[in-house]
C-alpha cells in the first residue's frame, strides 16, 4: 500500500505527540504499516514542533517535499511554515487560535493576520479545513482538550485511512482516564464541525 | 498504550514504541542485570522508562551522577558477569570517553553494550559530533540500527557478540531512530543475572604499562576476528535493484535511501551496513564486484566513505566513489528524503517526478524554543540584570551552562555568553575572573553542578577567583523531562534516597558567600544579587523553587489578567521579564493569555502600576 502521509505541526506542549501516538496506534491496531517521527527535547519548550507519520509502505517517517495527504495545523503560522510538505490536494486542518512568539516584539517580521493565514493555504491546497479549535475545546469541558478537536476533524476527511472507530479505541488506551469524556467529547465536536462543512 | 507493557507485554505482540522506548524492551528481552545513565536528549526516554519498570522487572537501574560514572558502574557490573547497559547523548560519550578507552582494554565478562544516541542536526545538543570515531578510538564494534525493531533485536544481537569476544559493543543510533515510532514484535522478556562475583585478575583488569601491552595486543586480534563476523553476518545485507550505481548507507539514512529507490524505481543496489564497525570489506568486495560507481549515504561524518576508498586502494580497484568528500552529499546536519532525491538527481543525471510545490511567500516569524510562564529562571535572570544594572556594572560576563537555562541567550534576558559543555560555566568563570577585569555571573543548575560543577569550583575557591555563581536549583533534570538527581529524595529505582545538599557541598568547597533565594521573590533577590555582586572572592547564590513541569508544583492556576483602566501600556512586563503568557493584542491592549499562564505572581510584583492582579 502506498504510503498516507500525515503531517503536525503546531507549538511545544500543546499535545501533537499524544495526537501523533493515537493516530499510529490506531494503524498499527488496523493491521496497517505505520512509521512516525517525533521531536523531543529542547524544542519543545514553546518552539515550533512537528511531527510526521506514514501510514503504509514506507522505512521513513519523513514526508518528501510536497507529499502530504494530510496537515494537521495545531496553529496559524506553524500551518504556513509546513508549506513545503504540501500540494495542491492535501488536505488542510488548522486551528485559527494563534500563539504568538515570545521574540515578536524583537522580530523583523510580524505575525501575519489569521485571514491572511488562512488566504494563503487556500492558494496552496484545495482543501482547507479552519476550525476554531481553542473555542471548541473549551465548549467541550477543557482548553487542552484543542488536540483532541483538531483529531476529529482529521478523521473527519475524505481519504482517512483509519476508521473512526479505532481511533477512539486508541483514544481510550492512550489517555488518562480522568479527562477521556471531555476528550471524546472534544473529538466528536471537531469531526462533526469538519462534516458539516 | 501503557509504558509498562513494555514489560509486561508477553512474547508475540505487537507494541507501537519509540526508538528508545524499544531499546529497553532489547535490554529486558537480553536479560540485562543493571543499567545506568545520564540523561541527555536524544537518549533520555529509554531512562524514563527503565525508572519505571526495573523495580517490576526485578533489575537494577540508576541515574549516576555523571556519563563517566554510568560507564564505570556499568563496567564493574560487566567484569562481575553481569550484563549490563550504559547509554548516554553523544556528547556524553566525552565524559565517559576516558574510562571507556580502558574498558575496551580490559575486556568484560557478562556483556556490555554503550549506546551513543547522536544529534545530527543538533535538534537538543551543542554539537553534531559522530561517535562511530569513538567506537575507531576505542577499538569496539559498532552497530547502527534504522528503526525501533531493529534496535530491540540489535540489543540482543549486541550482548552475544560482546560476551562471545569479551568486548563491550557500541551502539550508534541518531535522533530520527531513537525518536522513530514504530511496529514491535515482541520476543520473551529473560531473567537475567542481577548479582555476579568479581574474580580478581589483575593482570587482565588494572591496565599498567606492563599489562596494557599484552591487552592491546589482545584487543587488535579480537577486532581482526570481529570482522569476519561483519563479514559474514546476514545483519549487513546487498539489496539488488539490476544497479548500475550501488549505495553503502547506515543506520536512519538507509530508510531514506529505500524509500527513495523504491517510490521510483530506480536501478541502485544497496549495501545496508549494520555492522559498521570493524567494516566489513570483503562484503564490499562483493558487492560492488560488477558497480563501477559507489555511492555513500551516511550521518554524519564520511566514515564509511574513508574505509570504502581504503578498501579500493588497497584492491587496486578502479571505481569512482561519491558521497561527502567529492561534495555529492552535504557535509553536516542530517539527511532528509529531498536530500537523497536531489543526490540521486545529479548522480543518475535525471529528474524525478516530484511533487508541485511552489513553497510560500508569505514571511513568518521564528519561533525558537523559550523558557515556560512561570519559570522560575525567568525571574533569576531578570533580577540579576537588574541588580547588575542598578550597581552601573557594565560588561558583564555571564558564562553558561547545560540545561534549560541555557535558554536565558534569547534576549531581552542575553544571560548567556559563553558556553563549552557540561560544567563549563564555573571552570570558563575561573579564566574569566583572571584574564579579565570584568564581573562575571555564571549559571549552573543542580543537575548539572552534580554533574561536574564541583571540581571548578574547588578550584575557584583555591585560586581565589572572583565571581557570582548562581545555582539554579529546580529540583530536577528539566532540559530531559524531569529526570530526579543526587539532591532529591527519590533515586531512578523510584526508591526513598539521601538528598546530598548543595549548600553543603559548597560550605565544604570553602565558599565564603553562600545565599539562598526564592528567585520568585523579586525584591528579596534582588538585594541579594547586589550583596554577592559586590563580594570579593566566589559567591554562590542557590536561587531554589522547583521547575513548573513538575506536576506538584503546579497550583490550581489564579489566572492573572491585566487591569485595563490600571495599565498604562509601559510594557515592562512585556519587554524586560518577556513571559511568553503576555502578549499585546491586536488593539495594543497588554493581555495574559489565560491558556499559558502559570500564575506565578512574577509580573504583579514588578508592575509599576499594579496593574496586574487575580482575574475574578
Amino acid at each position: 500500500m502506498k504510503s498516507y502521509n500525515i503531517y503536525i505541526s503546531g507549538v511545544g506542549g500543546q499535545g501533537i505527540i499524544k495526537t501523533s501516538t493515537v493516530i499510529g496506534e490506531a494503524a498499527m491496531k488496523s493491521g496497517l504499516p505505520v512509521v512516525m517521527s517525533e521531536v523531543h527535547g529542547m524544542a519543545q519548550r514553546g518552539g515550533s514542533v512537528s511531527t510526521e507519520l506514514k501510514v503504509g509502505d514506507a522505512y521513513s517517517p519523513i514526508i518528501e517535499y510536497g507529499s502530504a495527504d494530510l496537515l494537521i495545523s495545531f496553529e496559524p503560522v506553524e500551518a504556513l511554515r509546513a508549506i513545503p510538505k504540501i500540494n495542491k490536494e492535501t488536505y488542510v486542518i488548522v486551528n485559527k487560535s494563534p500563539i504568538y512568539p515570545f521574540n515578536l516584539r524583537e522580530s523583523e517580521v510580524s505575525y501575519p493576520g489569521i485571514s491572511e493565514i488562512i488566504d494563503e493555504l487556500r492558494k496552496k491546497s484545495l482543501k482547507v479545513f479552519c476550525l476554531d479549535a481553542d473555542k471548541i475545546a473549551r465548549e467541550s469541558g477543557h482548553p487542552l482538550s484543542m488536540n483532541m478537536v483538531m483529531l476529529g476533524g482529521a478523521v473527519a476527511v475524505n481519504g482517512f485511512p483509519l476508521k473512526k472507530e479505532a481511533v477512539l479505541r486508541s483514544m481510550n488506551a492512550n489517555l488518562p482516564e480522568k479527562s477521556l469524556d471531555i476528550n471524546l467529547k472534544a473529538f466528536e465536536n471537531g469531526f462533526n464541525k469538519v462534516r458539516s462543512e | 498504550m501503557n509504558i509498562k507493557e513494555v514489560l509486561t507485554a508477553d512474547k508475540n505482540e505487537e507494541l507501537f514504541l519509540l526508538g528508545n522506548e524499544a531499546t529497553v524492551r532489547g535490554a529486558l528481552e537480553s536479560g540485562v542485570g543493571l543499567a545506568s545513565t545520564y540523561p541527555g536528549t536524544p537518549s533520555s526516554e529509554i531512562g524514563d522508562v527503565f525508572s519505571k519498570i526495573a523495580a517490576d522487572a526485578g533489575m537494577y537501574f540508576e541515574f549516576s551522577t555523571n556519563e563517566k560514572v554510568a560507564v564505570e558502574v556499568a563496567a564493574a557490573a560487566a567484569v562481575s558477569g553481569v550484563r549490563s547497559f550504559t547509554f548516554m547523548k553523544h556528547v556524553g560519550v566525552n565524559v565517559a570517553s576516558d574510562s571507556l578507552m580502558s574498558i575496551a582494554y580490559t575486556s568484560v565478562e557478562g556483556g556490555m553494550v554503550i549506546l551513543s544516541a547522536d544529534d545530527p542536526s543538533m535538534f537538543s545538543s551543542q554539537n553534531e559530533q559522530d561517535n562511530r570515531h569513538y567506537a575507531r578510538l576505542a577499538n569496539i564494534p559498532v552497530v547502527e540500527p534504522a528503526n525501533p525493531h531493529e534496535i530491540k533485536d540489535l540489543m540482543k544481537y549486541s550482548y552475544e557478540l560482546s560476551e562471545e569476544f569479551k568486548i563491550p559493543v557500541m551502539m550508534r543510533t541518531t535522533t530520527r531512530v531513537s525518536h522513530m515510532r514504530g511496529k514491535v514484535k515482541t520476543g520473551a522478556v529473560k531473567e537475567g543475572l542481577t548479582k555476579g562475583f568479581f574474580k580478581r585478575d589483575p593482570k587482565r583488569f588494572v591496565p599498567v604499562p606492563s599489562t596494557a601491552m599484552i591487552m592491546h595486543k589482545n584487543l587488535v586480534e579480537k577486532m581482526q576476528k570481529i570482522k569476519e563476523v561483519t563479514n559474514s553476518s546476514p545483519l549487513n545485507q546487498i539489496f539488488r535493484n539490476k544497479g548500475k550505481i550501488g549505495v553503502v548507507t547506515s543506520g536512519g539514512a538507509f530508510n531514506y535511501v529505500m524509500d527513495v529507490v523504491k517510490e521510483n524505481n530506480l536501478e541502485v543496489d544497496v549495501l545496508k551496513i549494520t555492522l559498521s564497525y570493524p567494516f566489513p570489506d570483503k562484503l564490499l568486495l562483493e558487492f560492488m564486484e560488477d558497480l563501477d560507481t559507489l555511492m555513500v549515504i551516511e550521518e554524519v561524518d564520511p566514515i564509511m566513505e574513508g574505509e570504502v576508498l581504503s578498501i579500493i586502494g588497497q584492491n587496486g580497484l578502479e571505481k569512482t566513489v561519491h558521497g561527502k568528500l567529492d561534495s555529492t552529499m552535504p557535509m553536516i546536519y542530517e539527511y532528509s528524503p529531498n536530500i537523497i532525491i536531489s543526490a540521486f538527481e545529479k548522480l543518475l543525471g535525471n529528474k524525478f517526478n516530484l511533487k508541485d510545490n511552489s513553497g510560500s511567500n508569505i514571511q513568518i516569524p521564528e519561533r525558537p524554543p523559550t523558557l515556560c510562564p512561570g519559570c522560575p529562571h525567568r525571574s533569576a535572570y531578570y533580577t540579576v540584570k537588574k541588580a547588575a544594572s542598578s550597581l552601573e556594572l557594565k560588561d558583564v560576563i555571564y558564562p553558561t551552562d547545560i540545561g534549560c537555562y541555557t535558554l536565558g541567550i534569547t534576549s531581552p534576558y542575553n544571560a548567556a555568553d559563553y558556553l563549552l559543555s557540561m560544567g563549563s560555566s564555573i571552570g570558563t568563570s575561573c579564566g574569566f575572573s583572571k584574564a579579565t577585569n570584568q564581573s562575571v555571573v555564571s549559571f549552573i543548575g543542580d543537575s548539572t553542578f552534580f554533574h561536574a560543577g564541583i571540581p571548578p569550583l574547588i578550584n575557584a575557591v583555591h585560586n581565589k577567583d572572583r565571581f557570582v555563581l548562581v545555582i539554579l536549583d529546580n529540583r530536577t533534570t528539566a532540559m530531559t523531562g524531569g529526570q530526579p538527581h543526587p539532591g532529591l529524595p527519590v533515586d531512578g529505582m523510584g526508591w526513598e534516597a539521601p538528598e546530598v545538599s548543595i549548600e553543603n557541598i559548597v560550605k565544604a568547597a570553602g565558599v565564603k558567600f553562600i545565599r539562598k533565594i526564592n528567585p520568585m521573590n523579586i525584591k528579596k533577590s534582588l538585594e541579594t544579587f547586589k550583596e554577592a555582586l559586590e563580594f570579593d572572592g566566589v559567591a554562590v547564590v542557590i536561587s531554589q523553587y522547583p521547575c513548573m513541569l513538575i506536576k506538584t508544583t503546579r497550583r490550581d492556576k489564579a489566572f492573572l489578567e491585566v487591569k485595563k483602566d490600571k495599565c498604562d501600556n509601559c510594557a515592562v512586563c512585556l519587554e524586560e521579564l518577556a513571559c511568553t503568557a503576555i502578549y499585546r493584542d491586536e488593539e495594543g491592549f497588554v493581555q495574559i493569555d489565560p491558556k499559558l499562564c502559570n500564575g506565578c505572581n512574577v509580573c504583579v510584583q514588578l508592575c509599576p502600576e499594579r496593574a496586574i492582579g487575580i482575574k475574578k
